[in-house]
């Protein structure tokens, strides 16, 4: 027996796909991804219209989705994150229907649960055998972990693995089975390597970056969760290493045996791995080659599930358990209530991924921002859109000061004590202002483009659309 | 105190922006080499309004350009009605390029009303002759309180080759602290140029201080916390420091004449280098 069909169009025929049902799609090539587009090219040529597109990150190498939403093979988009081209596209309100935006543990809960079903997911796989098994470790166009697509294959009417490197039945250390497996197309490529991971992730030589990166360090050292058993997730932004790798020094220096580093992975935290700061690296997402490499070859770098980094409606997830995250804001407001979806002219260029996840599971929620950027004050009275609400975040760090949530006052206090500059969140935004002026808020338009759902599914925020001028 | 001096360019907006906040004790905002010639009234300009409307915290100290140059006046006159603590003067060769520059800060204090004598100067030594001239160049005004040792300009002179191992400027490194010691200024050392070898910065910063250098400065925000570690007094320093006064409050109740700690005599240099180890302490971290 072998699930391998002759190719796409046949596999699309195959599954049954028709007018009107949900596809998914997993964002672990990135923006060097090409399944996408190629399915979406066969499924036109199929004539097979009024689709809804449930895709685990939209990057701008998906920027021909623009124009299969104008054809009308595109209705509808669920999304955990969009990237500035298509963001742009829909916030300009290309899309009748609203975009849906959840969060990385949001979407496989669901997915799991019910509330947002699948009729086909396309699995790209860089490695797969000819019954399905796959994983994303091997291969030319190896991504590393596949964490994002586990709930699709599993929980999908029909799930089609599209692989550039068939190797003999069976794979070795497959990430995802068979039993899932429905079909198998083998294609020339299904991604650009030089889009799937960057060769080395390097942290930030910008000295502001490094000044927050140095606060974030000590204000973790002080918060007194800094202990053995000690688990931390950051961001792939320049601070955010960079706080990683001060971080680590003081880890070293204090002999501290953290439990595991989580998250989007990389190689600085497979450095972190390696120094003995963690037992375990749990990984859902590889951001460069170390990464890739080290969950190949180094069994306590584990593969996990969306659904297991964050689904708040499993059992358990990774998230529950963790110490520490650093994450990233476009803006935030004086209640702490954080923007990663929108810029500040309102255009769609980002979305949660696994910021309000990580910020609702972890003991202390870092966001590390400069006060302002290319003069615009980062702190704001009210933020754009809500994607992360103010009440999961704990600190925000900047090159000026740090500003501690009012519901945490033993972490200011706890920051004081260690000599850390601690600051009011509305005398940062006085200071920015000052320097900076107060900008205008955006003029939007009153239709919305696109709903963004909490983590349990509620309605967090909608955002509006961009009127073009 | 004054460990670590960073010095930044004086046009560029976003540095002086966040000047304050990378670390440094003292900030040199660069009027010379910095800014190109073409740039040399924008940066004047920018200086002045950062140092007016920013609310610096740090030590502000401004590099202005030589005598020879034909900017060094325009440089005094945007900035000194803005009141700096320090001017930093470059390519100082004797006594008397101290002099004409102090003298028209003086001029300038009295025609914009300001106290006289409140903005101090650390003269940049950075020519054979500057270093051979040291002593009177550190005594040469009561606004002198540091000189300054620019190793790059200063082997540039000697027609040698700057390395890593510093061997070339040793002898002006062990010229400048005495001179300033002899006058009873602080002195400052070059930079570290290569801002990826920490390494070589500790090992270079460890070995000036041994020189007996008050601070260093950089090129870099990266070098900082480096070179503010390498000059402050460590734990032990700062126990032996208090320890030595409790031994001496001690025998004072006692009515002993001598002393002796850890099996050592206490005398007087001993008792000045623990009061400037604990003074150190507490103008870094409020003592604790």
């Amino acid at each position: 027996m072998s699930k391998l069909v002759k190719d796409m169009k046949e596999a699309i025929r195959l599954s049954g796909l028709k007018d009107g049902m949900t596809i998914s799609f997993h964002h672990h090539l990135r923006n060097g991804d090409m399944v996408a587009v190629m399915v979406l090219d066969a499924i036109c040529e199929l004539g097979i219209k009024d689709l809804n597109v449930n895709i685990s990150s939209i990057f701008d190498t998906h920027a021909p989705f623009i124009e299969y939403i104008r054809d009308g093979v595109i209705t509808g988009i669920e999304t955990d994150y969009m990237g500035g081209v298509v963001g742009r596209a829909v916030s300009e309100g290309i899309l009748e229907k609203p975009v849906t935006f959840r969060t990385h543990g949001g979407r496989p809960s669901d997915i799991i649960r019910g509330a947002s079903p699948i009729d086909v997911a396309f699995i790209a796989a860089p490695t797969a055998d000819c019954m399905g098994n796959c994983t994303g470790k091997t291969g030319p166009s190896a991504c590393g972990s596949l964490g994002y697509a586990f709930a699709d294959a599993m929980y999908a009417g029909k799930s089609v693995v599209i692989t550039d490197n068939l190797v003999d039945y069976p794979l070795v250390d497959y990430s995802i089975s068979e039993e899932y497996i429905d079909y198998v197309v083998t294609v020339d490529k299904i991604g650009e390597p030089s889009g799937i991971v960057s060769g080395t992730t390097k942290i930030t030589k910008d000295p502001v970056g490094l000044v927050i990166a140095d606060y974030a360090a000590r204000a973790i050292d002080a918060s007194g969760l800094l202990v053995d058993g000690f688990s931390f997730q950051t961001g792939a932004g320049g601070a955010s290493l960079a706080a990683a790798k001060y971080l680590k020094d003081i880890m070293i220096r204090k002999n501290v045996k953290g439990s595991y580093g989580l998250g989007g992975i990389t190689s600085y935290m497979v450095d972190m791995l390696q120094s003995g700061c963690f037992k375990a690296l749990y990984d859902v997402q590889c951001f460069d080659l170390g990464a890739v490499e080290s969950i190949r070859t180094n069994p306590c770098h584990m593969e996990v599930s969306g659904a297991h980094y964050a689904s708040p409606t499993a059992k358990s997830s990774a998230v529950d358990s963790l110490n520490v995250v650093i994450l990233g804001a476009t803006e935030i407001d004086t209640d702490f209530n954080v923007n990663v979806h929108t810029d500040s002219n309102g255009y769609i260029m980002g979305g949660s991924g696994g910021h309000s996840d990580t910020a609702a599971g972890a003991k202390m929620s870092i966001i590390v921002a400069p006060l302002s950027r290319a003069r615009l004050p980062i702190v704001v009275d009210k933020v754009l859109c809500k994607s992360t609400p103010g009440n999961t975040i704990d600190v925000l760090v900047t090159q000026r000061g740090i500003a501690v949530n009012p519901q945490r006052p033993e972490l200011a206090e706890r920051f004081t004590a260690a000599g850390l500059p601690v600051v009011d969140i509305h005398d940062l935004k006085e200071m920015a202002e000052k320097l900076n002026g107060v900008p205008k808020k955006p003029q939007l338009g009153d239709r919305v483009v696109a709903n963004v759902l909490y983590r349990d599914g509620s309605m967090l925020d909608t955002i509006r659309e961009v009127p073009v001028r | 105190m004054r460990r670590s001096m960073l010095f930044l360019p004086g046009n560029s907006p976003n540095i002086l922006l966040n000047a304050d906040f990378l670390g440094s004790d003292s900030i040199i905002l660069d009027l010379e080499d910095a800014v190109a010639p073409t740039e040399k009234d924008a940066a004047r300009i920018l200086v002045r309004n950062a140092i007016t409307s920013l609310g610096y915290t740090r030590e502000v100290i401004v590099r202005i350009n030589p005598v020879e140059s034909p900017y060094w006046q325009k440089d005094l006159r945007a900035i000194i009605p803005v009141k700096p603590d320090m001017i930093m003067p470059t390519k100082v060769g004797c006594a008397a390029d101290v002099k004409i520059v102090a003298d028209f800060i003086t001029q300038l204090e009295k025609e914009f009303g300001m106290e006289e004598g409140g903005v101090k100067m650390i003269p940049l030594i950075e020519t054979a002759l500057g270093v051979e001239n040291a002593y009177e160049i550190a005594s040469a005004d009561s606004r002198v309180t540091a000189i300054f040792l620019g190793g790059e300009d200063f082997t540039a002179d000697m027609r040698c080759k700057r390395t890593k191992e510093g061997t070339e400027i040793f002898y002006a490194r062990s010229r400048m602290v005495l001179a300033a010691r002899a006058a009873g200024v602080d002195v400052y050392d070059t930079p570290w140029t290569d801002v990826e070898d920490y390494d070589g910065l500790i090992e270079d910063a460890k070995f000036a201080k041994s020189l007996g250098f008050t601070g260093k400065s950089s090129i870099s925000p990266r070098h900082i916390p480096f070179i503010n570690e390498v000059f402050s007094p460590t734990e032990e320093e700062i126990q032996y420091a208090r320890d030595v006064f409790a031994c001496i409050e001690k025998a004072k109740a006692e009515g002993k004449g001598v002393v002796s700690l850890r099996g050592k005599m206490i005398d007087a240099p001993i008792v000045a280098r623990a009061r400037q180890v604990l003074e150190a302490a507490e103008a870094i971290r409020g003592g604790k």
